[in-house]
């Protein structure tokens, strides 16, 4: 019987955390970048594809990684599931992003 | 030929039980519920199964999704709230089973 650490449902838990926040421009276009990926004509992905990939994440890093960590993380593995980029690819560009001054990273 | 939608079987007020099921792979039945018994609250329609969505895949049959309300001390045996306190979860036709 597996337990998958997302469901945690009756689990013991601290109080609700209820304040809201400012999202970060990286946060926002995490966004735009799943509505885009999963637009009606493009479907290059399903929020299904997303749940079961945030549903994958290792439990520490499920509870260390933000909201939209995680969901570039599970976009991120949906794309090289699908073949729209290739490990390759993946790793050029980050390493090219990495390269370029902080300021201009984002 | 495959059928492209699976029937509702279930009528509102129909005592069922939650199938205790648990195999890996993306299920939308919460842990908690699962070997649970309830009835169905309403039907919600008919879906695309997410079990199937969730790798790439059609997604048919698709399933119908009910309603099915729980009472909160049904689920938790230390609920300490009203006596008919109630939950209701979505859960797809195939996780749920007649009761008497």
């Amino acid at each position: 019987m597996m337990r998958g650490h997302h469901d945690m449902g009756g689990l013991p838990a601290g109080p609700v955390e209820l304040s809201e926040h400012d999202y970060a421009l990286w946060e926002k276009r995490v966004d735009a970048l799943m509505v885009l990926l999963s637009q009606e004509g493009r479907q290059l992905l399903t929020v299904d594809e997303l749940r079961r990939n945030i549903e994958s994440i290792g439990g520490d890093a499920y509870e260390t990684m933000s909201y939209y960590e995680r969901w570039i993380f599970a976009i991120t593995q949906t794309m090289i599931q699908r073949g729209v980029v290739s490990i390759d690819e993946l790793n050029r560009k980050m390493a090219e992003v990495e390269a370029r001054p902080a300021s201009e990273q984002t | 030929m495959k059928v492209d939608a699976i029937a509702p079987c279930f009528k509102v007020g129909d005592a069922v039980r939650v199938r205790a099921m648990y195999s890996p792979g993306h299920i939308r039945t919460p842990w908690y519920v699962r070997g649970r018994s309830g009835a169905i609250e309403r039907l919600c329609g008919v879906f695309a199964n997410p079990e199937e969505l969730a790798y790439a895949r059609p997604g048919t049959p698709r399933q119908p999704l009910y309603r099915v309300r729980f009472t909160q001390r049904d689920l938790w045996p230390d609920y300490a709230g009203g006596e008919y306190d109630s939950i209701e979860i979505e859960i797809y036709q195939h996780w749920l089973e007649p009761t008497e």
